[in-house]
């Protein structure tokens, strides 16, 4: 059983401010969703290891060489806003 | 001359005879669109302009007698609005990027751009690919060429729409859990998902990490091969593709069929998770692969019934990580005069994304969260294990599986769009060949009683796309499938 209080808690957990109809629409679709997917809990998967990947992932090193990448202006050419050649964004403290 | 009928090989053929030129097919398809897109909504972002460039680029090469050209060298290409083009606009039909402008090539675009392709846009898809029939765009859907109250499939429905209608002989789609070929058999055109780590997916916007993997639509199975060979490959800047050489796919093709073990899963055929037009069309297709040479035999894959469920899980779990970073800092939608970082981040989020985006970012979110990762998450990954197994084991007797790619041909505009579980059931058969990583191929087979088109989906070996084309290929020159949309006017 999903609570209204833990699609609060989720929506806080996803950096997402929601609107009051939302919490209405998402606590009754995520409890169908969760419902739906209890059928899990039927399958056996004792003793089986789980897949996160279906290729053998292992680590890609290469060596520290120093390369060109994109130019400040190209970095910064998308930013929401800008200053002297950073990103801004809101005071984080007082 | 109308060349929007032709495939790309044969327009390739005809722009290195120089008997057209590619100048003049490029501007040929974007006549079409200018006709066409207004209604149908496959084109979010035109990008007419540097596709002339490039044509004229391949008609001066050709002109000084170039050698060495690809394949496809000349041919016009569409590819999906998650794929980034350097200085293009890469949306994912998504208000968070409306405006996001991509600084570099993603490796599939950068190799159609050496094959000389000349790219037309971008098509329209799912807000980040979230969906299976467009309507989740902020664009708006596409539609259905066969029937214009029908959706086209998705996520990549922008791609097969544009494919199906003659708007581009070629497109690039993305599947996470079918998403190039439950559009391919609504739109009836041929779409393929490759083996996980065959195509790059760097420069793709990421959606589940561990599923998602790019690939060509076309209208026929020799078009589909020579455009995956241009895009596959191993690619270091993305650590999931794997080192092994690229076939030539075109070798692959018209051969015999003879002694090819095809197996047919029971749990794909049961009574009533199948519109009895499908079936029908499905049953006269094995009849054509019978003839052709092909043996059968039912096999179960036993957890079947749990892909689905595991699907939901993982991939909303990846994507809500993901999608972490869309939060208005370094690019995309920023909520104007927020008092504070965290507003401006939380308020950027909840105004950027659309509610399927939102949805399964919750999902994720949730079940990812302390206390409910084990339950949910690790034990997807469990029986994803299972699922996996169940495909390895077949694949030891058998060179493919056969299914329906979708339990019943496209549905009405709107009419699952309220209901996120009714709309994830439309994915049930393509979404374990993602589970799994293993290649899978969608073809029309048959028209549906109000005729629309149906198809077939033969999933193989890892990196056994060259013998899904030899499959799909016999069949397509038996049956003899013909689109009666990409011409008309």
């Amino acid at each position: 059983m999903i609570t209204r209080e833990d699609v609060e808690h989720v929506a806080v957990l996803s950096q997402m401010k929601l609107k009051e109809q939302d919490y209405i629409l998402f606590t009754k679709q995520l409890e169908e969703m969760l419902k739906f997917v209890e059928k899990l809990k039927e399958v056996n998967t004792d003793d089986i290891e789980p897949t996160a990947s279906v290729i053998p992932l292992k680590n890609v090193v290469r060596e520290d060489i120093m390369a060109a990448s994109f130019d400040r202006d190209i970095a910064l050419m998308n930013a929401p806003d800008k200053d002297f050649g950073h990103f801004k964004i809101p005071k984080i403290m007082e | 001359m109308n060349y929007t009928g032709l495939k790309a090989l044969e327009l390739a053929k005809l722009i290195r005879e120089k008997q057209i030129t590619s100048k003049e097919v490029t501007m040929g398809f974007i006549e079409r669109i200018k006709q066409k897109n207004v209604k149908l909504n496959a084109f979010v972002n035109e990008e007419f302009e540097g596709a002339i460039k490039t044509a004229e680029n391949c008609d001066n090469i050709l002109a000084i007698g170039g050698k060495e050209l690809s394949p496809l060298f000349g041919v016009p290409i569409a590819l999906k609005a998650n794929m980034c083009s350097e200085g293009t606009k890469v949306t994912c039909c998504s208000k968070i990027l409306e405006n996001y402008i991509s600084p570099y090539d993603a490796t599939v675009v950068e190799k159609i751009k050496k094959a000389g392709m000349p790219i037309l846009g971008k098509c329209n898809m799912d807000e980040f690919a979230m969906g299976s029939s467009t309507e989740n765009s902020v664009n708006g859907p596409s539609l259905n060429p066969w029937d214009n109250s029908r959706i086209p499939g998705g996520s990549s429905g922008g791609s097969s729409v544009a494919v199906a209608a003659g708007l581009s002989p070629l497109a690039l789609g993305s599947d996470t859990g079918g998403s190039i070929r439950q559009p391919a058999a609504c739109c009836g055109v041929v779409g393929l998902k490759p083996t996980y780590g065959r195509v790059s997916r760097y420069g793709l916007v990421a959606f589940a990490s561990s599923l998602d993997q790019i690939g060509p639509f076309s209208g026929d199975i020799e078009d589909n091969a020579a455009l995956l060979e241009i895009i596959a490959g191993y690619d270091k800047r993305d650590s999931t593709s794997i080192n092994k050489e690229v076939p030539a796919y075109s070798k692959y093709l018209n051969k015999s069929l003879k002694g090819m073990k095809i197996a047919m899963p029971k749990e794909y055929f049961i009574k009533g998770g199948l519109a009895p037009d499908v079936l029908e069309a499905l049953n006269s297709s094995v009849e054509i692969f019978k003839k052709l040479g092909a043996e059968f035999e039912q096999v179960s894959l036993p957890h079947t019934e749990y892909c689905l469920a595991t699907y939901y899980i993982i991939a909303t779990a990846e994507a809500s990580s993901n999608l972490a970073r869309y939060d208005g800092v370094h690019y995309g939608y920023r909520k104007k005069d927020s008092k504070s970082l965290i507003e401006m981040m939380t308020k950027s989020r909840a105004e950027g994304f659309g509610n399927e985006v939102k949805r399964r970012i919750m999902l994720g979110t949730y079940v990812l969260s302390a206390g409910y990762y084990d339950a949910y998450y690790l034990k997807a990954q469990k029986v994803r294990t299972l699922i996996k197994r169940d495909f390895d084991r077949v694949f030891e007797k058998f060179d493919c599986v056969l299914t329906p790619t979708t339990p019943a041909s496209a549905f009405k505009l709107g009419e699952k769009i309220l209901d996120p579980i009714q709309m994830y059931l439309s994915d049930i058969f393509t979404i374990s060949a993602n589970l799994a990583g293993v290649p899978a191929i969608s073809l029309p087979c048959g028209l549906s009683d109000n005729k629309l088109p149906v198809g077939l989906q033969l999933i193989g070996k890892p990196f056994m796309e060259g013998e899904l084309f030899t499959l799909a290929h016999a069949f397509e020159k038996a049956y003899g499938w013909k689109n009666t949309v990409n011409t008309e006017v």
